[in-house]
C-alpha cells in the first residue's frame, strides 16, 4: 500500500469540518442523500489525499445514515424491505462503478477519470434535476400539495405481474417485481460510485418508477445509504485508507443536521422534498458543467487554458457547488420555519 | 408520558449522553495517533474503524435527538 500522509487537525478545520457536516447532515435527514459531493472536495480543500478524502467521508455516512433511517422510522416513513432489496442491488453497482471507474482512470489517466465523472453529473442531474423541477410546478399548481399519486410508469409497473419474482411492499401495500427494484438499486450503487451521490438516482427512482411517495423514498434512501456506506467503508478500511478522525468530527456535525432534517420532513409538504432536491441538483448540474472545459483542454481535445483560467473555473465550480447546499439549507430551514408556525 | 415528564427525560438524556460524547470525542483527540494508527493498519484491523463509527453513531446520536427535543424542536404529531 502507498504511504498515505494524515492530516494535522487544527482547532479552525475541526470547526470548518463539523459546519459543513451539519448543512450536509440537515440535507440527507430531509432527501436521503446529498451532502457527499461537498464533503470530499472540502476534506481535499484542507489537504487530505483524494482516496482518504472518499474513504473518510464513506466512513462518517454510514453512521448518518442508520441514525437518520432510525429517526424516520419512528414516523413511519422508511419502508424497510424496500431498503434493503436496493441496499443490497446498490451495493453490486458500487462494485461495478468503481471498477468502470478504475478503467477509466487506465485508459485517459486521472483527467479522463475527471471528466467522465463531470458528463456524469451534468447528464443525470441535468435530465432528473428538470424532470423533478417541472413535476414539482406542477404538484404545487394543481393542488396536489399533499397528496401524491404514483405517475403513469410506476402504474404500469405495479400492473406488471411477473411470476416468482413479485415481493410485497408495505409502503406501496402491493406487490412488485424485484426485476424492477434490482436494476434501479444497480443504478444508484453506480451512480453512488460515479458521482458519490446515488440518492439522486435512487430518490426518483423510488417516486417515479415505483410509485413510492416523497417522504417514504427520501427516508428509505437512507437504509440503502447505510448499507452502501457499510460496505464502502469496510472495503476503504481493509486498505487503511479511513481517517476515522475526520469522519467522527464530520459525524459530530452532521447527527446534529440529520436529526433537524428529519424532523423537518414532519412539517413540510411532500413537494418541499422534490423542490430541494430539484434546486440542489441543477445547481450542482452548473458548477460540473464550468470545469468540463478544463478537462477537455487538459486532454487536448480543445483549446488549450491558461493555469490562471482552469484555477478561475475550478474556484467557480466548488463555490457553486456549496452554494448548491446552502440553498438546499437554506430551503430546509424556510419550510421547518413557516411548517412550525402553521 | 406528560409533558413535563418528557422535558425531564429530555434533559436527563441530554446530561448523561453529553458526557459519555464529549468523553468519546476527547479519548479520540487526546490519543489521536495510537487510534489513527491502529485503524489505519488495514485488513481485519477494518474492524476498528467501524466499531467506533457504530458507538459514536449510538452515543453522539442520543445527545443530538435529546438537544432538539430539549430545545423543543420536534416533529409534528
Amino acid at each position: 500500500m502507498e504511504t498515505l500522509s494524515f492530516i494535522e487537525l487544527s482547532l479552525t478545520n475541526a470547526l470548518y469540518l463539523l459546519i459543513v457536516g451539519f448543512v450536509g447532515g440537515l440535507v440527507s435527514g430531509f432527501i436521503g442523500s446529498g451532502g457527499a459531493f461537498v464533503l470530499t472536495p472540502a476534506m481535499m480543500s484542507l489537504g487530505v489525499p483524494g482516496i482518504v478524502a472518499v474513504a473518510s467521508n464513506m466512513c462518517h455516512k454510514f453512521p448518518k445514515a442508520l441514525v437518520g433511517a432510525i429517526k424516520r422510522a419512528r414516523y413511519g416513513q422508511v419502508d424497510l424491505k424496500m431498503g434493503i432489496i436496493m441496499g443490497l442491488s446498490a451495493e453490486a453497482g458500487v462494485l461495478t462503478g468503481a471498477h468502470f471507474q478504475e478503467s477509466i482512470r487506465l485508459h485517459f489517466g486521472d483527467v479522463g477519470s475527471n471528466l467522465y465523472v463531470s458528463v456524469a453529473f451534468v447528464v443525470v442531474l441535468g435530465i432528473v434535476g428538470l424532470f423533478m423541477l417541472q413535476d414539482t410546478i406542477q404538484c404545487y399548481r394543481s393542488g396536489l400539495a399533499t397528496e401524491e399519486q404514483p405517475g403513469p410508469l410506476a402504474r404500469w409497473v405495479h400492473g406488471m405481474h411477473i411470476p416468482g419474482t413479485m415481493v410485497y411492499f408495505t409502503s406501496l401495500q402491493r406487490s412488485i417485481s424485484v426485476l424492477f427494484t434490482i436494476p434501479l438499486g444497480f443504478a444508484t450503487g453506480l451512480l453512488a460510485a460515479t458521482i458519490a451521490v446515488g440518492g439522486f438516482i435512487g430518490v426518483p427512482a423510488q417516486i417515479y418508477v415505483l410509485g413510492l411517495n416523497s417522504l417514504t423514498a427520501s427516508a428509505t434512501e437512507l437504509v440503502i445509504a447505510f448499507i452502501m456506506g457499510v460496505g464502502g467503508t469496510i472495503k476503504f478500511s481493509w486498505s487503511g485508507y479511513v481517517d476515522i478522525r475526520l469522519a467522527m468530527i464530520i459525524l459530530a456535525g452532521s447527527l446534529f443536521g440529520i436529526q433537524l432534517g428529519a424532523i423537518g420532513t414532519t412539517y413540510v409538504k411532500p413537494y418541499t422534498i422534490k423542490l430541494v432536491m430539484a434546486v440542489i441538483m441543477l445547481t450542482v448540474m452548473v458548477s460540473r458543467a464550468l470545469v468540463i472545459p478544463v478537462y477537455l483542454a487538459q486532454l487536448n481535445w480543445i483549446a488549450a487554458m491558461t493555469p490562471e483560467t482552469m484555477s478561475l473555473l475550478k474556484n467557480i465550480s466548488f463555490s457553486i457547488m456549496v452554494l448548491a447546499l446552502v440553498a438546499g439549507a437554506g430551503i430546509i430551514l424556510v419550510a421547518i420555519i413557516q411548517g412550525r408556525r402553521t | 408520558m406528560s409533558l413535563s415528564a418528557s422535558r425531564s427525560h429530555s434533559l436527563r438524556s441530554l446530561r448523561v449522553f453529553g458526557m459519555c460524547s464529549a468523553t468519546l470525542y476527547a479519548v479520540l483527540l487526546l490519543f489521536e495517533q495510537p487510534i489513527l494508527a491502529w485503524s489505519t493498519r488495514g485488513g481485519w484491523y477494518f474492524i476498528i474503524p467501524v466499531a467506533i463509527a457504530f458507538l459514536f453513531s449510538w452515543v453522539h446520536g442520543q445527545f443530538t435527538a435529546a438537544f432538539w427535543d430539549t430545545l423543543g424542536i420536534q416533529a409534528k404529531q
